[in-house]
This record gives C-alpha cells, sequence and structure tokens, in this order.
C-alpha cells in the first residue's frame, strides 16, 4: 500500500465518519425534546457536514481522479464507505443519539488533536478547525450524558441502556491496521491503537460523574473501516443518495 | 402570514367615548407610535389577541420545520444538505423568539404548546400541505417564507415591544430563505426536463396555498379592525396578497414556468394583475383540520414532545441535584 | 410544581468592544446549560464573543408607573449635556 493510497482510505474514514454521523443527527431536525436541543442539533450536524466536505475534497485530491466531495458522498456504495459501525447505528431515543455523540465526539477530538501536527500540512489544516468545533461538541454531549446518567431513575436507566449498547461498537476505534502503520511511519496520522489509553480515561471520567457503569465485554464489532457495514447503512445511503442516483447528472 | 383568522376578543372597535381612561391613554400611546412594554397596562382583549396571534405564529415556524424537514436526509448535495438544515434551524430559532415574546404577555411556553397539541391552537394552513420532491424545498422558500416577508416586514412596527423586536430578529435572518429558495427553483428550471417538470409540479401545488396564507378576503375577514387600531396587524388580508401576487408573477416568468392561474391579467389601472381567488372552501377545510398533512404533523410535534419528556426531566433534576450539592458544600 | 425549564435572559457582547446587550431569551435547566443555549441560539451568524445569561425570576425592573419620577427629573438637568454651554469658536475644540 502506497502512502497516497494509504491516505484516500484515512481521508474517507474521517469523511464518512462525519458524513454519516450528520446524516443520523439530522434526522433529529424538528423532533427534538425541546426547542434549544432542535437549534444544537442542527449546529452540531452543519459542523459535521461542513467536515466531511473538507475530508473528502481532499480525499478526491489525493486520489487524483477528479472525484469531488459530492462524487464520493453521493456516489460510493456502501462497501466503500469506510466509517466506523459505532456512528450507523440508528438513533434510537434522545439518550442514546447523545452518547453515540459523546463516545464519538470523546474519540475524535483526540484523533484531531493529534493531526494538528500531521505531517501533511493540508490534514493539520483541516484538523485545526474541526478541532474548535468538536471541543464544543464534547462539551455539550459529555453535559449531556452526565446530565442524564445523574438525572432522574429514568433517564439514568436509558443511558445506562444507551451505554450498554453501543460499547461494544467502540473498539473498533482502536483497531490499527496497514493504512495506519503507513501514516503513523510518514508521522502523517497516528495509530488508531495509540489512542486508546487517553480515551478510556476521558470516556471513564465523563462516565463516573454520569453516575453509569462500564459495561463488562471486551466484544467488539468490526468491519466499517474495511467496508463491511451493518445493514443500516444501506438505508442511509438510499436516502441519502436517492436524487444523485435517480437523476445521474442533473445539477442541483 | 403564519397568524391567519385570529379573533380578536371584541367584536367592533370601541369609539374613544366608550373607552375608559386607561384604554384611551393605552389607544393614544399606540397612535403616537409608541411601544407597549411587557409591565404596562393593556387591556385585557389586546394582551389576549397578541397570546394567540403570537402562539399562532410561533406554532407555524414550528411545525414548519417538519415538511423542509422532510427532505434533510434526501437533500442532492452536501451544500445544499447544509444549507436546509440551516434553514430548518433557524425555523426552530424563530419560533423560539416568538414564543419567548408570548411569554412576556404572562403564559409559558409549555401552556402553549399544550394549547397546540390538545387543537386548541392553531398554526399556518400551509404546513399541512405534504412536499413530495425536492422543487418544493424551493417553492417553500421562494413562496411560503416570501408571503411570510410581506406579513413579517411591516409587523416589525408593531405596537407591542417584544413583539416588534422578534420580528426585527428574525426579518434580519429571514433574508436568505426566500434567496436560498429561489435559487433551488433555477436550477430545477434550468435543469433537465425531469427537473422542469419537478419545478412546474411544486408551483402547481404551493401556489394557491401560499395564496391561502394571507387569510380569507377582506370582506370575509371580522375582527381585523380592532388588531388595526391596536397595530398588531399592519396590512388587510388582500392587499398583502395583491402585493404578493405582482412580486411573484415576473419571478415565475423569469424561470420560465407557467403560472397555475391561467385567468392571471395585468390590469394597468389597477397597477396590479387580476388573479385567481383560491379554493376558500379547502382554506376552511384545511383549517379545521381536513388537510393532506394536519394529523402527521401534529401527530410528529406530540411525539416529539412526549418522547422528550423523559429528556427534560432528567437533565431538570440534575440541575437541581447539582445546585443542592453546592448548596450543602 | 411546574416542570418547564427555568427561563434566562441572555446578554452578549459584539465583536466590537460595545457593552453586553439583552439580546432575547430561552429556558434551560442551569446556568451552564443556558449559556450553551445561548452560544447555539443566538450566536448562530457570529453575532458575539462573550455571552451572558441571568434567570430571569432574579431581574429587578423599575415599574412603569415609575416612568415620570425616574426619568422626567432628568430632562431638567440640561447642563449634563455639553451643548448647554456656550464656548467662543476662537477657542477651538473642546
Amino acid at each position: 500500500m502506497t502512502r497516497n493510497e494509504a491516505l484516500f482510505q484515512f481521508l474517507l474514514r474521517l469523511g464518512d465518519n462525519t458524513g454519516i454521523l450528520s446524516h443520523r443527527v439530522s434526522e433529529w431536525i424538528g423532533h427534538a425534546p425541546v426547542l434549544e436541543e432542535d437549534i444544537a442539533l442542527a449546529n452540531t450536524a452543519l459542523d459535521l457536514i461542513g467536515q466531511t466536505t473538507f475530508w473528502l475534497e481532499l480525499a478526491g485530491e489525493v486520489e487524483g481522479k477528479g472525484r469531488t466531495a459530492d462524487n464520493l458522498a453521493y456516489l460510493r456504495d456502501a462497501w466503500d464507505y469506510r466509517n466506523l459501525l459505532l456512528v450507523e447505528r440508528p438513533n434510537g431515543d434522545f439518550g442514546k443519539t447523545m452518547m453515540r455523540q459523546f463516545l464519538f465526539d470523546a474519540w475524535q477530538s483526540l484523533m484531531l488533536g493529534k493531526l494538528l501536527t500531521s505531517t501533511d500540512p493540508r490534514v493539520a489544516e483541516i484538523a485545526a478547525k474541526a478541532s474548535k468545533e468538536v471541543a464544543y461538541h464534547l462539551e455539550r454531549s459529555a453535559d449531556t450524558v452526565v446530565g442524564l446518567g445523574d438525572g432522574t431513575d429514568e433517564s439514568h436507566n436509558r443511558m445506562q441502556a444507551a451505554l450498554d449498547d453501543l460499547w461494544d461498537y467502540t473498539g473498533e476505534m482502536f483497531i490499527s491496521d496497514e493504512v495506519d502503520e503507513v501514516l503513523a511511519a510518514a508521522n502523517i496520522a497516528p495509530k488508531a491503537a495509540s489512542l486508546k489509553t487517553e480515551w478510556e480515561e476521558l470516556v471513564g471520567h465523563i462516565l463516573r460523574d454520569a453516575t453509569l457503569t462500564i459495561p463488562d465485554s471486551s466484544y467488539t464489532h468490526k468491519g466499517g473501516k474495511s467496508g463491511v457495514h451493518t445493514e443500516h447503512l444501506g438505508f442511509i445511503l438510499a436516502d441519502m443518495q436517492f436524487l444523485q442516483r435517480a437523476y445521474p447528472g442533473a445539477t442541483w | 402570514m403564519y397568524a391567519q383568522m385570529i379573533k380578536t376578543a371584541s367584536n367592533s372597535v370601541k369609539t374613544r367615548d366608550e373607552m375608559s381612561d386607561s384604554e384611551r391613554a393605552f389607544q393614544d400611546r399606540i397612535d403616537a407610535g409608541q411601544k407597549i412594554e411587557p409591565k404596562d397596562w393593556m387591556p385585557d382583549d389586546y394582551r389576549a389577541t397578541l397570546i394567540r396571534q403570537i402562539g399562532q405564529h410561533a406554532h407555524s415556524e414550528i411545525v414548519g420545520q417538519l415538511p423542509e424537514g422532510n427532505w434533510i436526509t434526501r437533500a442532492p448535495t452536501l451544500e445544499r444538505k447544509a444549507i436546509l438544515i440551516a434553514k430548518v434551524q433557524d425555523e426552530a430559532g424563530h419560533g423560539l423568539y416568538l414564543y419567548c415574546a408570548a411569554e412576556t404577555l404572562g403564559v409559558s411556553r409549555d401552556e402553549l404548546i399544550e394549547e397546540l397539541h390538545a387543537g386548541r391552537m392553531k398554526y399556518s394552513s400551509i404546513f399541512n400541505y405534504p412536499t413530495l420532491n425536492w422543487a418544493d424545498m424551493g417553492a417553500i422558500g421562494w413562496l411560503v417564507d416570501g408571503a411570510a416577508i410581506m406579513n413579517q416586514v411591516p409587523l416589525q412596527r408593531t405596537s407591542y415591544g417584544p413583539y416588534s423586536r422578534a420580528m426585527v430578529r428574525i426579518c434580519k435572518e429571514e433574508s436568505f430563505h426566500q434567496r436560498q429558495g429561489y435559487s433551488i427553483m433555477l436550477k430545477m428550471a434550468q435543469g433537465n426536463d425531469a427537473q422542469k417538470a419537478m419545478a412546474q409540479d411544486s408551483l402547481n401545488r404551493f401556489w394557491y396555498p401560499s395564496l391561502m396564507m394571507f387569510g380569507p378576503p377582506d370582506a370575509e375577514s371580522v375582527h381585523s379592525e380592532q388588531s388595526m387600531a391596536w397595530k398588531i396587524k399592519i396590512n388587510t388580508n388582500d392587499e398583502l396578497r395583491q402585493k404578493f401576487v405582482d412580486q411573484t408573477v415576473p419571478q415565475i416568468e423569469y424561470l420560465g414556468l407557467e403560472c397555475p392561474d391561467q385567468t392571471i391579467t395585468w390590469n394597468a389601472e389597477k397597477d396590479g394583475y387580476d388573479y385567481a381567488q383560491p379554493d376558500w372552501n379547502e382554506f376552511f377545510e384545511v383549517i379545521k383540520g381536513n388537510g393532506p398533512c394536519n394529523k402527521e404533523r401534529l401527530a410528529a410535534r406530540v411525539k416529539a414532545w412526549d418522547d422528550g419528556e423523559w429528556v427534560r426531566d432528567g437533565l431538570l433534576a440534575h440541575a437541581k441535584k447539582k445546585s443542592a450539592r453546592v448548596a450543602a458544600e | 410544581m411546574s416542570k418547564e425549564w427555568p427561563l434566562w435572559e441572555v446578554f452578549i457582547r459584539g465583536q466590537h468592544g460595545m457593552s453586553h446587550r439583552h439580546i432575547g431569551s430561552l429556558h434551560a435547566p442551569d446556568a451552564e446549560m443556558a449559556i450553551k443555549n445561548a452560544r447555539d441560539v443566538y450566536t448562530r451568524r457570529n453575532e458575539g464573543v462573550s455571552i451572558w445569561v441571568v434567570e430571569a425570576v432574579h431581574i429587578a425592573a423599575s415599574s412603569p408607573s415609575d416612568k415620570g419620577p425616574f426619568y422626567e427629573p432628568s430632562n431638567s438637568k440640561v447642563y449634563r449635556h455639553p451643548a448647554f454651554f456656550d464656548i467662543p469658536d476662537d477657542v477651538g475644540a473642546m
């Protein structure tokens, strides 16, 4: 695997994570528990779409075949998508959505922190912009997880159920493969596994404040990073890509 | 208008002789262009009418998220998706500003939401129509927001301070809504045959419902004199509708689309278009709850509210625990 | 007991060194969330660099019926305004 091939894959991973998560978050708009949350969720979705555009544009540039961010987002099928399984999990209730957001935000903030010093200046530049947005996402999702975890009995139970359900999807963040090896050797990106300890500390601290118990499970669902997804992704793409697929070549 | 058929509590405008001293002083302040502020004395009818009007306007913004929200996940490009989210988000924001303005009159947001969910308060008829193709995102921005702006711009001068200030903010933010809608329509009208067909179909479906947004013809519209005297309604329904038609017809021509009203003709004498009235029976049916989407729209809002209850309670319970812990330290 | 989140008044300082200005209201369970909600609701168009929130019930306001006694007396203190004083043009800018 050449460095360019590895970088292309890595950028797809970053862009697909934010792209699919923004899609999930945007499903909430108009249906949130309170108006202030509708507005906040929309801001998160907008930040994530912006990041998706940057990562996929760069991916297209690195690939060198003239594909735009929209081409990559709207014209790849599920097996070419490289996002973590975590972000394609269905929204569930608001608590599950916020738990998914928190687990991802914690990882993304650490990843972007490392990418700030990437030897590829294009990567470092996008990371610099995105890390400010993600710092806020993390603050907000962590607060909500703590607030609901340490709220009423019902909210506590729902948050514990959310954590139990999502936990087995977090391990995938830390599985290194050839892509990471190649990029780590060139100091373009960190090895996936290298973020694990810090993430566990950060997440552990917040979940303790939230009075939640980390499940006693070491099982890890995986496959998203290499294109083997859950059944959910196909439906997300069917929804998202409908117009581009039904009217090929149209401009919108 | 997001506020249609607002009933003023009283049926006729009082003459100066019929007014009490406070009512006369109140009317004088309004006539002098002064703003009425929350703690000022105001007639009970003024307060009640405003609560209904601002509340209905707020509800319209909130329910108004749904028809466009319907296409967020299907937006055809990343940029269009971002623009649409930002637009729907503004609607939530506008609903929020308006609920806050209503709250200064002594009603809570939760009370207003309860009234909406129980069917005792209405929202604009326009949001009971479905969004069936992507061009509807264009038509809504262009026609629906265009019609709303016609009403909201003069309402910036309304007599009630908090309402007026909310309108100023809303108008400022809303200026991009109509333009983004028209830009979608332009792309569609200049696109391939399927896109052109979507644009025409969308215009056909939204033309008359947009005209209905201004409310029934003046001749049949009761209760508006008092609201106009109080400056909580600035123009009549027909004035605004005429202005909207006159503004929109050339925009339809520019798109190369056909106006759904085949009878439309320029009337040089009145310096405006003669146009066909929408089917007012349909309008009253939609208001009564028989529009194509009334049930879904309200059900979606009720579900969001009911499903969200544990979240609101949970975060409030946490806030109380936290402040109790701080107090104990 | 009402389960509605309390109402907060939001004050925002814009980019240009002006004072915090009342910009609107919102609901939030506590002050921290009120600040975050204010950030999401009221700075969507880059309107501010600093946010204050105060729970609406804690605002003490002058009463409208005091308008006369409160504000009219200052009408007669015209000497507080620079234009009250005639200074010959020859003196130069002052």
